[in-house]
C-alpha cells in the first residue's frame, strides 16, 4: 500500500483533473494514503518535472508524466506500488 | 508519457497490436461507403438535396476524424516516447538566437506540451541558459504545431492548408523569437524564477516497445476522451454549414471585401482555445463556402497559438510588459500571414 502520493502540476485543467482522480481514490478506498498536490513552479523545476506535468508520484517513484492515467491504472499503483516499479 | 506499466496484458502483445492495426483499416476503408450506405439508403434522404448532402457530410466525417486522430495520435505519442525534453532543452541551450529560435521553433513540434507545463518549461528552459527569445520561439511554436491540430487540417482540409499552416506557424514562432530576443526584456522575467535550480527526474529512459505503445495508446484515449464531443459538435455544426449556409453570406463576412476579417478572426480565436478540435471541421466547411485561406489560417493559429488560460498561467512568472509584448507579437504576426496568404490565393 502507498503511504505518499503526489500530484505535481501548475494548476492547469488536466492537473485538477488528475489530482480529483487521485483524492478520490485515496478517500474512497485507501484512507490511509497522504496525497500533496505541488503547485509551486519552483519545486516542480527543482525536482526536474519542466516538461513533463502532469506528473504523479507514489512514494518519491515517477509513475506517470504528462497524461491524466485512469483510475484503474492509479488504484492498481496506490494497491502495490512496490511490485509495479521496476 | 509515462515511465512505468501498470498491468500485465495475457494476450500477446503483437497480437493485440496486428488485429488493432487491421480492424482500424478495415473502419477506415469501411467509412466512405457505408456513410453513403446508411444517408441515402437506409435513411432514404436524396442525393444533392441539402439536408442529404449534409448527413452524408457527417456521417462519413466523424469515424473518419475519429480514426485519424486514434491512429495518428497514438503512433506520434509513440515516436515521441524517444524524444527527452530533457535532452530537447540541453541541445537549446546557449544557442545564438537565429540558428537556436529556428530549432526552437521546430523542436516545439515534436515535443509534447499542453499549457499547464508552460510555467515549469519557461523556468527549466531560462534555467538551462536558453536565451528568452529562443524560448518564446519554442512557446508560440508548442502549441501551435501540435499533432491534434495537424490531424484534423490534414483529414478535413486537406495536405496544402496543413502545410501552409505549419510553415505559417513556423514563420510567426521564429520572427516572434527574434524579435523578443532583440528587445531584451529579460528584467520583466520575474525575479524568483532566476533564483530557481532545476533538478533532474529518476525516471526510467529506456523502456520496452511495448511499454511505450501502450502508454501512446493510453495518453491517446485520454487526449481523444476529451476531445471527441466537440469533433461531433464541430462536424455537425460544419455539416448545418455545409448543407444550408449560402456561399455568399460567407464570402461577404470573412471573403476578401472585408478588410476587418483577419483581426476578427483573430480576435474570436482567442477564447476558442482548446477547442481546436471543434472548430476545424467548422472551418472546413467555411473553406468549402468561400472563406478565404489566409482567414482561415489566421483564425486556426489563433485558436491554437493564444489562449487566454496560458496567458493567465504564464503571468506567473513574466511581467505584465513582456506578456503584453508577446500576445502582442503573436497576433499581429497572425493578422500579417493571414493578409498575406489572402493577398497570395
Amino acid at each position: 500500500m502507498a503511504e505518499l502520493v503526489e500530484v505535481l502540476g501548475p494548476g492547469c485543467r488536466r492537473c485538477s483533473e488528475l489530482l480529483e482522480r487521485v483524492r478520490d481514490l485515496a478517500t474512497s478506498e485507501y484512507p490511509a494514503i497522504e496525497t500533496r498536490y505541488v503547485t509551486d513552479p519552483a519545486e516542480i523545476v527543482g525536482r526536474g518535472f519542466f516538461m513533463r506535468t502532469p506528473a504523479l508520484v507514489i512514494d518519491g517513484t515517477v509513475v506517470a508524466t504528462g497524461r491524466v492515467p485512469s483510475r484503474t491504472e492509479i488504484s492498481a499503483w496506490l494497491q502495490a506500488p512496490k511490485e509495479v516499479h521496476p | 508519457m509515462t515511465t512505468i506499466a501498470a498491468r500485465r496484458t495475457h494476450v500477446p502483445f503483437w497480437l493485440v497490436v496486428t488485429v488493432a492495426a487491421a480492424l482500424w483499416l478495415v473502419a477506415w476503408f469501411a467509412a466512405l461507403p457505408l456513410s453513403i450506405w446508411l444517408a441515402f439508403e437506409v435513411l432514404g434522404l436524396e442525393p444533392g438535396t441539402q439536408l442529404g448532402e449534409a448527413v452524408a457530410f457527417f456521417l462519413y466525417d466523424v469515424p473518419k476524424v475519429l480514426l485519424l486522430l486514434t491512429g495518428i495520435v497514438t503512433g506520434v505519442s509513440f515516436l515521441r516516447s524517444f524524444v527527452a525534453p530533457e535532452k530537447v532543452r540541453s541541445a537549446l541551450a546557449g544557442r545564438n538566437a537565429v540558428v537556436g529560435t529556428a530549432a526552437a521553433a521546430g523542436f516545439g513540434i515534436v515535443t509534447p506540451f499542453c499549457s499547464c507545463s508552460a510555467v515549469p518549461l519557461f523556468i527549466g528552459f531560462l534555467e538551462a541558459g536558453v536565451p528568452l527569445g529562443v524560448t518564446f520561439a519554442f512557446l508560440v511554436a508548442s502549441p501551435m504545431v501540435n499533432e491534434v491540430a495537424i490531424v484534423l487540417l490534414w483529414g478535413l482540409v486537406g495536405p496544402q492548408l496543413t502545410i501552409a499552416y505549419v510553415i505559417a506557424g513556423l514563420i510567426v514562432a521564429i520572427f516572434a523569437g527574434l524579435l523578443i530576443g532583440r528587445l531584451g526584456l529579460e528584467r520583466y522575467v520575474e525575479d524568483y524564477v532566476w533564483k530557481i535550480r532545476a533538478g533532474s527526474v529518476a525516471i526510467d529512459d529506456h523502456p520496452t516497445l511495448e511499454v511505450r505503445l501502450r502508454d501512446a495508446w493510453r495518453s491517446t484515449l485520454d487526449i481523444v476522451g476529451r476531445i471527441w464531443k466537440w469533433v461531433i459538435i464541430g462536424i455537425g455544426v460544419g455539416a448545418f454549414i455545409h448543407g444550408f449556409v449560402p456561399t455568399e453570406l460567407v464570402v461577404k463576412i470573412g471573403g476578401e471585401d472585408n478588410p476587418l476579417a483577419v483581426p476578427a478572426l483573430v480576435a474570436l480565436g482567442v477564447p476558442l482555445y482548446s477547442n481546436a478540435a471543434g472548430t476545424i471541421p467548422i472551418i472546413e466547411a467555411l473553406l468549402g463556402k468561400g472563406l478565404p485561406v489566409g482567414s482561415a489560417l489566421a483564425f486556426m493559429m489563433a485558436i491554437t497559438a493564444l489562449s487566454l488560460p496560458e496567458m493567465m498561467i504564464l503571468r506567473k512568472v513574466m511581467k505584465t510588459p513582456l506578456l503584453a509584448t508577446f500576445v502582442a507579437i503573436v497576433a499581429a504576426g497572425i493578422v500579417v500571414i493571414g493578409y498575406a496568404f489572402n493577398w497570395l490565393t
